[in-house]
Formats: structure tokens, C-alpha cells, sequence
């Protein structure tokens, strides 16, 4: 009856996913349909919404408003609770929350929660009851105002999204999440990290522009994530369009907010040397918090500018403050901070036994990202094979902030279709844990030279096909071996270093400094040929023909490997057998 | 993945280098390093498939391949198949108002169901197949004549509100009631054949989805949303179609206005048939439906049941007061029996209790006489009136019991001194009671 395939229609509604960055400071939602992703705005036109919530006399709100309550009603604002979802209180780390609504213990320390007055205070002004949230509740009532945020934009019901997490989010943390996401009515299908994230949005964004080709490179990339109180940097290696984390680092304290109090700090003297009798408005909280919201307004103002003003109203003690602060006033108050992004960077390429020669690109993300100097101080300090992805470095880099909610919308709209125990599956272990190369393949050119074929850290299985010119013709040795990468370090005048800089005239002043004293060291990479696989002759080969070799790595690893001539007959075809001990690790 | 082209130069073979079949196998590769990929992006979702099915990349470029090109054959089967009827094909344009449209497009077994997208389609092949330029090539002088018919076709199922007029009418759509006779044939019959019927006047409904017929397990529920959504069904069908149409040359205004009149006028009719003849039907499903019937006689079974109930309740409520009062009856008249009885039995023995008392009294005269009234010797009659005057008061002083006791001492007694013992304790068992003064019966004592 008609009756009963309705009820049937109700229980397989339609899946709308939404891609959606939960940030510690921001959040956004993003949603993918025909191919575009979108990244949505909320009511009040945020596509930033600050993670926070406020009870002001019964009322609810959350974002920019929410944000605002800061200075007015701080104790009743609950910010900065995502990184305090899932732990136990004597894990927690409350300081970002200073300003706001402090943590306190709950369910005998296996939780956290908040004491806000969420009821209306009664009329004669009697302290109403006050109610302790507990952070899962908290994020429960975020994810449900983005829902309906996204709902209304959409103009359909959201009830599914893929969820971004930092890399080190426990699974506790996850389970914890996702449980907050089920009471806000949305059907978790996904926890991606937020490097991966944000390179999945950058990686089908450069599909779209050069569509070309179909299969994305080969490539190192290194995601930083730099949010408003933490960053956190992955180091990961792209293989066909399949990413592996190699490594990631964390940085718990630096982020946004290192800058802003920077501008905080400089604020403030300049306020004490205006109005010498004034009080130090850093010890009043009121003040202090006028003086945050302002600094991190100016800095993205900076980001932006070359110049940005702060303009507060009654800073302390009745007294207007205003004070125009310039981009490089601003780096090189931050030199320390700034600098110290870079070198959480490289850290994390060291962590991952990688030279900062074989990062290839470096992705940022998050808001921090929009700094300019972080970006600028990445590309001197990579080399130039490194591409740094920023809005200061490359003008088709797409939004920073947006990067992690973008690539989470992309995820949902691959997945959506599945059912949700496929996804599970898919995510398993069995799955996902793979037998990737320690070395790369390549062919042995001319006398000691190596061509990559496959890459090192690619996983296994994988096929790769590679065509080599050969000019001569005759008979040729196609010789597999694996690669040894090396950086040789030589020294050289500085003459093409000055050649470079001249393009940047501004940033590298310091630079010239270091370099005219010494020579200039030049890293290279270097590839030697090592253990050889095998051997293949093909006779005959055509004046400028092509060879074409197909290296097939099979998941137990062994290797074969067909080398014909393009347009030529027949070809050879042979396998390397699969190491004995060589066999663990396989998952299938 | 797309090849890799590198620009380095391969050595050339060595002139003493030989394998057998070309290929040397010489080492291994080197132990893997086990990590875990990251599970998003589209090239993961491939991986996975690969790796959970065990296909090699060949195998599952194979299967991805055929999967798609399953879907675009899919897409174009169907609407190509059907036959066209040579008499169709024959048709004058001009007659279009009695052309199927749906036949014409070869879409008769969509009818109102084709989307509009298979109507487009079915229109693009129409016009690949009958276009007149291609006939013309073709050598066959058949003229235009089933091209117009199927663009005129396209017109009116591309307009939605054409569309609706001509589905109002399209006969090719009705569905026949079924007759009486076959509905009985089989008991299922009456879901088989009515249920298509239903299935087709529901297309009319402005109310979707439309309740269907069901079975007969359906519940009493859904059988009577369905009479109910039936009986009070709201249709869009009209019959603008069916106008007649004025000739054009004639621009004569009251005739187009008379005609318009005369065409709404039988649209209207034709409406009230139409509803009328949709009430007729349904109320002869309901005639014919075994369901309602059952539906029925469970309702009229419990309904039964419950008076029943209801009527013993009251009955044995009835008995049971009628014992009650019978009973209570029977009590009062036993009590007033016995009430009655005991008053006689007090009213005998009261008599008996006198009349003893009467004798005893005499006995106790006659005693005082046979004493000689307490004198010795003869008793003057002023001795024997105050004797006799003292034996009354003592009498009267005396109780019943008390007359008995001691006419009973006094019965037979002629002793003189015995007699007036008796009285003499009599009377002083009177004093100790305070009756009777001392020295109130002077005879006596």
C-alpha cells in the first residue's frame, strides 16, 4: 500500500552531507553538489563561525555574537571546547579558555564541563540556578546550530556530514564527537584529519584547473595547519591520488593567538606611554578581552594591509584608545613567534626522514595562514622546488580557513552514497594499512644515473607506466633497480642567489646579510642507483623511438615489469618474485 | 596514471647480454614499510574497491568500464522497442485531436507515467527515424504526414497543461471495469482485476500518493482510507480537450461566444458524469468487496458478543435481585410470625397468669374463712370485715408469683394457726420489702 512505501521512504531518506571543520577557535560548513563546493555561510554571513556559545538572560547565542560576549559576559561564553572534548579534566589544558567560560571537573573527572547561567536570572535579581554543561553537550548544540545553519542555506534537511579532527584526536575524542553529532541529528559517515583534508580540497582543485591530466602527481606535501591556539603539521606523501601520513607534529600553544598577544603586548605600552596614568588594561579582564577581540581584528587586517588600526572605546579607566600599527612593526615584533612556525615545520620534515628537498609542496591551512611573513619565511627558507600554497605566495590558492571544511564537503560527496558499515569497511585497518616502498624503482640511465618510475613511499600495489626516448636505436637494457636518494652539498658563489633575490626585493635584506660573508651552500638532490631488480633487453628499437616500461608492484611485492617498444611488436615481460621475508606487512 | 616521461637516455645492450626470453630477475625489493593511508579521496575509494574485491587494477578498470557502459544501454533500451502500427503510421496530421499522442511517441506503455525526460528522448528518436528529409533520401515518396503527427505529439506532452488535457481523455489510459463474472471466477480475482482500475483513475487525483486497492489482508484501516479517499476523491480532470473548435475564417464573435458557452456547458456535463460515473464504480467495488463484508461480519460478531454479554449481565443482575427480594420477603414474614406468635403466647399465658392469680386469690379468701378470719371462736362480721378487709390489701400487695407461693402453702390447709403462720410471714416478708407498714394489717400479725 501507499501508505507503507511512504514508511519505507522515511526510513532510507535522503542522505544531505555537509563537509563540516569543527575547529578549537572556528568552524565551517561546506557542501559539494554538481562538483562545486561551496562553503556556506551562516546567518549572520560568517563562513568563519567562531566555535563559541553564549547564555545572556536565557538566550543562546553562538558565532560572532556569541564572540562578542566576551567582554560583557565572559563567564557565561564557552569558547575554545573542542580540544577539551573526550579528555578527562587532569588532561586538560585551560588556558585558551582564560578569558571565557572556565572548564570545571565532571562525572568524578572522567569529563569536563561548564557552569553557565543558561536560565533567565529572576527578577529581583536573585542568582538564578545555574547549569553545568558537560563539553559533550556544548558541542552538541554547536553542531546543531551549524546544522541548521547549513539546512536553511541549503534549503534541505542536513542529516549526514564528514567531520575534519586534528591528526592526534584520540579515538575516545572521535567516539565522543561523534556520539555529540548523532544528538545534533547528523549522521556521522567520516572523521578525515585536517591536513588531509585540506589537501584533498587543494588536490581537486588543481584537477579542475589543469583537467588535463587525470591522474594527480606524485608528490611530498606538507600540510601545516596553523589554527587560532594550536598548529598542527603533517608530512604527507601523495602517490596517485592516495595520501600516507609520514609524519605530523603538534604544536599545543602556538598559533593565532601567539600573534595576537603580541599585538596585544604592543598595544598596551603604547596605551601606558600615552596616558601615563592610566592602569595596565593587560591586568583588567574587561579591558583585556576588548584588547584581544581587537588585536586578532587587526592582525587579519594586516594580513590584508599594510597598515591596520586599533580603535578601542574605553580601554581602561574611561580612556579612548587608538594606534596605527604597520605590517613590519607587526613581523618584526613577531620575528620569534613567526619564526618559530617555520621551524615546527621542519620539524615535522625531520620527523618524517625527509630532507626539506623532497617536500614538494607545502599546503597551508587555517586561519593563521593568512600572515604573510609565515608564508614568505617558508619559501626562503624551503627550497625552491618547494612550492609554498598561500594566499601571500600564490594567487590561486584558495582560502586558507576554508581549506579543511572544503576538502571535508568533497569526502562527503564521495561517500554519501554508501551505506555506512561499506564506509566502515572501507576504513578498516585490513584496508587501510598497506606496504608501501622503502625505496624507489627506477630505471639505471646512462652510467650511474637513476629514472624514478614509482616512487619511494608508495604503496603497494600499484602499476606505473613510464615511456624513454631512445635516440640511438639498436638494441637497448632496460635495468631495474631501486633508487637511493642523496643530497650532495656543495659550495658555490653567491652570484645566482644574488640573481634570485632581486626578485624579491623586500623580504630577503636580512638574507644578503648571511650570504655575502660566506659561499653559498648548494643542496641538490641526487638520485644513485642501488640494488638492481632486474633486466630486460629489447632489440631493435627504431631511431628516436619510445620504450615503454609498465612496473606492476604487486601488494606481496613482486615486481613485473613489461618493456616493449611503443608502436613495436610483441615485448618483454617478466617478474620478480616476491621476497620470502620480505612478505610481511601485507594486509591482503 | 598517466606515463611517465623520462628524458634520460638507456644504455645500450651489452653485446655479450642474454636471458632467457630478454628478462633477467636479479634481486628483490626491499622490505616494505607498513603505514596506513589516509581513507578519503576518490583514488582511496578506488583502492579500497580493488583491495576489498581483490581485483587487480586491469580487473577493476575492466568492471568499472563495463558497470558504466551497463548504465548509458539501460538508459537508451525501452521506448526503442515498440512496434509502430502501419495504420498509425498512415494518419493525416490534421486529424490530430484523435491521434494517441503517446502511441505516436511509442511511449504507450508510459502514458501519464513518462517523464519528460523520456519524452524528449522518444521525440529525438521519432524524428531520427521518420524525418521527412531522410525519406525523401531514402527514395519513398510518403510525404510528411507521421512527422507532423509526431510533432504535434511533442507539442502537446511537452506543454504540462496540454499534456494534462489529453491525459484527461486519453483512452489508451482506461482501464475497463472488469466484469462481474470474472471478479467472482477466483477469489483473488477482485485485487488482480480492480486494482489496475484504481491504479489508473488514480492518475486524476490532485490528493498524492493514492491509496491502492490492497489484498485481502489489508486492515480494516487501510480498506476504509481507501473507500473514504475514493468517495470523497478530487479530481483535475477536464475535458477541455473534447471542445469543439470554431472554424477559424469565421470571425463572427457571437458564434465563438455561443460555441464557448455550448463547449462549457459540456464540459460541465461531461464533469458530473465523470464524477458520477467514479462514485458508481466505487460503490460497486464496494458492493463487490469481500472485505467490507468481513470487515462486517466481525464487527456485528462483536457487537453480537457484547450484547450478549451485556444481556446475560443484566439478566443474572435481574435474578439475583429478584432472590434477594424474595428472600428478604420470606425473612419479614417469618420475623412477623414470630413476633406474632410470641404476642399470643403472652397473651395466654398473662390470661393463665390471671386466672391463677384469681384462684390463688380465692384459695387465699377461702384460706382466711377456713382460718376463721383469725379469730377464735366465732367471728363477728365486724372481725370478719376487717379480716377479710386486711386479706384483700395484702392480696392486692402481693405479686402473682407471690399469690402462688403462698396459695400454694394455704392449699389444703385447715390447720387455723398454719393459715395465719402463712399470712403472718407473708406479711412480714412484705414489711422487709416496705410494702406494707408494720402494723398496717392488725389481723394479720
Amino acid at each position: 500500500m501507499t501508505s507503507e512505501s511512504a514508511i519505507d521512504d522515511t526510513q532510507y531518506p535522503q542522505r544531505t552531507a555537509i563537509g563540516l571543520s569543527f575547529g578549537n577557535s572556528y568552524s565551517s560548513i561546506a557542501h559539494t553538489a554538481d562538483g562545486k563546493t561551496e562553503v556556506i555561510a551562516n546567518e549572520e554571513g560568517d563562513r568563519q563561525i567562531p566555535s563559541i556559545l553564549s547564555y545572556v538572560s536565557g538566550e543562546e547565542f553562538q558565532g560572532t555574537q556569541a564572540k562578542a560576549q566576551i567582554v560583557r559576559n565572559p563567564r557565561n561564553t564557552i569558547a575554545y571546547f573542542r580540544d577539551l572534548l573526550g579528555k578527562e579534566f587532569k588532561d586538560v589544558d585551560p588556558s585558551p579558555c582564560h578569558a571565557s567560560a572556565h572548564p570545571v571537573e565532571s562525572s568524578e573527572g572522567k569529563g569536563v564541563a561548564f557552569v553557565v547561567q543558561e536560565k533567565e536570572v529572576a527578577e529581583d535579581g536573585e542568582e538564578g540556578e545555574k547549569s553545568t554543561l558537560t563539553v559533550a553537550e556544548v558541542t552538541t548544540r554547536h553542531l546543531r546550530k551549524l546544522k541548521e545553519s547549513a539546512s536553511d542555506y541549503l534549503g534541505k534537511d542536513v542529516n549526514a556530514a564528514v567531520i575534519t579532527v586534528p591528526s592526534d584526536f584520540t579515538d575516545a575524542q572521535k567516539s565522543t564527537l561523534s556520539e555529540s553529532a548523532s544528538k545534533a541529528g547528523i549522521e556521522l559517515l567520516q572523521f578525515i584529519t585536517e591536513p588531509i583534508s585540506a589537501l584533498l580540497a587543494y588536490d581537486a582543485k588543481q584537477q579542475l584547473t589543469d583537467s588535463g591530466s587525470s591522474a594527480p602527481q606524485d608528490k611530498i606535501v606538507l600540510v601545516a595547519d596553523l589554527g587560532g591556539t594550536r598548529s598542527d603539521v603533517a608530512v604527507i606523501a601523495s602517490r596517485g591520488g592516495i595520501y600516507t601520513t609520514l609524519a605530523t607534529a603538534h604544536d599545543y600553544e602556538l598559533g593565532g593567538s601567539s600573534l595576537d598577544k603580541i599585538l596585544i603586548e604592543h598595544a598596551a605600552k603604547e596605551f601606558q606611554k600615552k596616558n601615563k596614568s592610566a592602569s595596565d588594561p593587560r591586568k583588567n579582564e574587561r579591558s583585556l578581552a576588548k584588547l584581544t577581540l581587537e588585536a586578532e581584528a587587526v592582525k587579519k587586517a594586516l594580513s590584508l594591509g599594510a597598515t591596520a588600526s586599533f580603535s578601542i572605546e574605553s580601554l581602561g579607566d574611561g580612556i579612548d584608545f587608538n594606534l596605527t600599527v604597520n605590517r613590519s612593526r607587526f613581523e618584526l615584533l613577531g620575528n620569534k613567534v613567526l619564526m618559530s612556525f617555520t621551524r615546527l615545520i621542519e620539524s615535522a620534515v625531520q620527523k618524517a626522514d625527509l630532507d626539506i628537498l623532497d617536500v614538494d609542496e607545502i599546503l597551508l591551512s587555517g586561519g593563521t595562514s593568512h600572515t604573510p611573513k609565515i608564508a614568505s619565511n617558508l619559501q626562503s627558507h624551503f627550497p625552491e622546488s618547494a612550492v609554498v600554497i598561500a594566499p601571500a605566495t600564490s594567487a590561486t590558492a584558495i582560502n586558507p580557513s576554508e581549506l579543511a571544511a572544503r576538502g571535508a564537503a568533497i569526502q562527503a560527496s564521495l561517500i554519501s552514497g554508501f551505506e555506512v558499515e561499506e564506509i566502515g569497511a572501507s576504513t578498516e585497518a585490513v584496508v587501510t594499512v598497506t606496504p608501501h616502498l622503502t625505496h624507489a624503482i627506477g630505471l639505471v640511465t646512462g652510467e650511474e644515473g637513476f629514472a624514478v618510475i614509482v616512487p619511494a613511499e608508495t604503496p603497494a600495489p600499484v602499476r606505473r607506466t613510464a615511456q624513454i626516448v631512445v635516440k640511438a636505436g639498436g638494441d637497448v637494457l632496460v635495468r631495474l633497480a631501486e633508487g637511493v636518494r642523496e643530497i650532495s652539498v656543495r659550495t658555490e658563489d653567491k652570484a645566482t642567489t644574488n640573481g634570485n633575490a632581486k626578485k624579491d626585493a623586500d623580504e630577503d635584506e636580512d638574507e644578503d646579510d648571511d650570504s655575502d660573508d660566506e659561499p653559498e651552500e648548494v643542496r641538490e638532490k641526487v638520485w644513485k642507483a642501488g640494488k638492481v631488480l632486474a633486466e630486460a633487453g629489447i632489440r631493435g628499437v627504431k631511431k628516436g623511438g619510445k620504450v615503454e616500461v609498465q612496473v606492476n608492484v604487486a601488494a606481496d611485492l613482486s615486481v613485473t615489469v613489461v618493456c616493449r617498444e611503443v608502436g613495436g611488436k610483441g615485448g618483454v615481460r617478466g617478474t620478480v618474485p616476491a621476497g620470502k621475508a620480505e612478505q610481511n606487512g601485507n594486509a591482503s | 596514471m598517466a606515463t611517465i616521461q623520462l628524458s634520460a637516455t638507456l644504455p645500450s645492450l651489452p653485446t655479450d647480454w642474454t636471458a632467457e626470453k630478454d628478462f633477467k630477475s636479479i634481486s628483490r625489493v626491499t622490505q616494505p614499510t607498513a603505514r596506513s593511508l589516509e581513507p578519503v579521496g576518490p583514488h582511496f575509494l578506488a583502492h579500497a574497491r580493488r583491495k576489498r574485491h581483490h581485483r587487480t587494477f586491469s580487473e577493476d578498470e575492466r568492471i568499472q568500464a563495463e558497470s558504466s557502459v551497463k548504465k548509458t544501454e539501460d538508459e537508451d533500451a525501452g521506448e526503442i522497442s515498440e512496434d509502430e502500427d502501419p495504420v498509425m503510421l498512415q494518419r493525416e496530421a490534421k486529424d490530430w485531436k484523435h491521434q494517441d499522442h503517446y502511441a505516436v511517441m511509442g511511449l504507450s506503455k508510459y502514458r501519464w507515467r513518462a517523464t519528460e525526460e523520456q519524452i524528449k528522448r522518444a521525440h529525438r528518436k521519432k524524428v531520427l527515424r521518420h524525418h521527412p528529409d531522410k525519406k525523401a533520401a531514402s527514395g519513398k515518396e510518403e510525404g510528411d504526414q507521421f512527422f507532423k503527427c509526431i510533432q504535434r505529439a511533442n507539442d502537446i506532452l511537452m506543454d504540462p497543461v496540454k499534456r494534462r488535457q489529453f491525459d484527461s481523455v486519453d483512452e489508451g489510459a482506461e482501464k475497463e471495469p472488469p466484469a462481474k463474472k470474472d471478479v467472482s471466477k477466483k477469489p483473488g480475482n477482485f485485487y488482480k482485476l480492480w486494482g489496475p482500475v484504481f491504479e489508473a483513475e488514480g492518475r486524476f487525483s490532485k490528493r498524492q500518493p493514492v491509496p491502492q486497492l490492497g489484498n485481502d489482508k489489508s486492515t480494516r484501516e487501510e480498506v476504509e482510507q481507501f473507500y473514504n479517499f475514493w468517495f470523497d476523491f478530487d479530481s483535475w480532470r477536464s475535458f477541455e480537450y473534447l471542445d469543439e473548435e470554431v472554424p477559424d475564417d469565421s470571425a463572427d464573435r457571437a458564434q465563438l461566444r455561443h460555441q464557448e458557452r455550448k463547449n462549457n456547458n459540456a464540459r460541465k456535463k461531461r464533469k458530473v458524469e465523470d464524477t458520477t460515473r467514479l462514485r458508481q464504480l466505487v460503490e460497486s467495488v464496494m458492493a463487490q468487496d469481500d472485505r467490507i463484508r468481513k470487515f462486517k461480519q466481525e464487527a456485528s460478531k462483536q457487537k453480537n458478543a457484547k450484547k450478549n454479554e451485556r444481556e446475560a449481565a443484566e439478566k443474572a443482575a435481574k435474578e439475583e435481585a429478584q432472590r434477594k427480594k424474595e428472600e428478604d420477603e420470606r425473612l419479614a414474614k417469618e420475623k412477623a410470625e414470630a413476633e406474632k406468635a410470641t404476642k399470643e403466647e403472652g397473651k395466654k399465658a398473662k390470661e393463665a397468669a390471671k386466672n391463677a392469680a384469681k384462684k390463688n386469690k380465692r384459695t387465699i379468701r377461702g384460706a382466711v374463712k377456713e382460718a376463721g378470719y383469725f379469730v377464735d371462736g366465732n367471728a363477728g362480721p365486724k372481725e370478719i370485715d376487717a379480716a377479710l378487709n386486711d386479706v384483700d390489701a395484702l392480696i392486692a400487695k402481693m405479686e402473682n408469683e407471690e399469690l402462688g407461693v403462698v396459695a400454694s402453702k394455704l392449699q389444703g390447709n385447715s390447720d387455723k394457726a398454719a393459715i395465719k403462720g402463712v399470712f403472718q410471714e407473708q406479711v412480714t416478708s412484705l414489711v422487709a420489702a416496705g410494702k406494707v407498714k408494720e402494723g398496717e394489717l392488725k389481723s394479720l400479725s
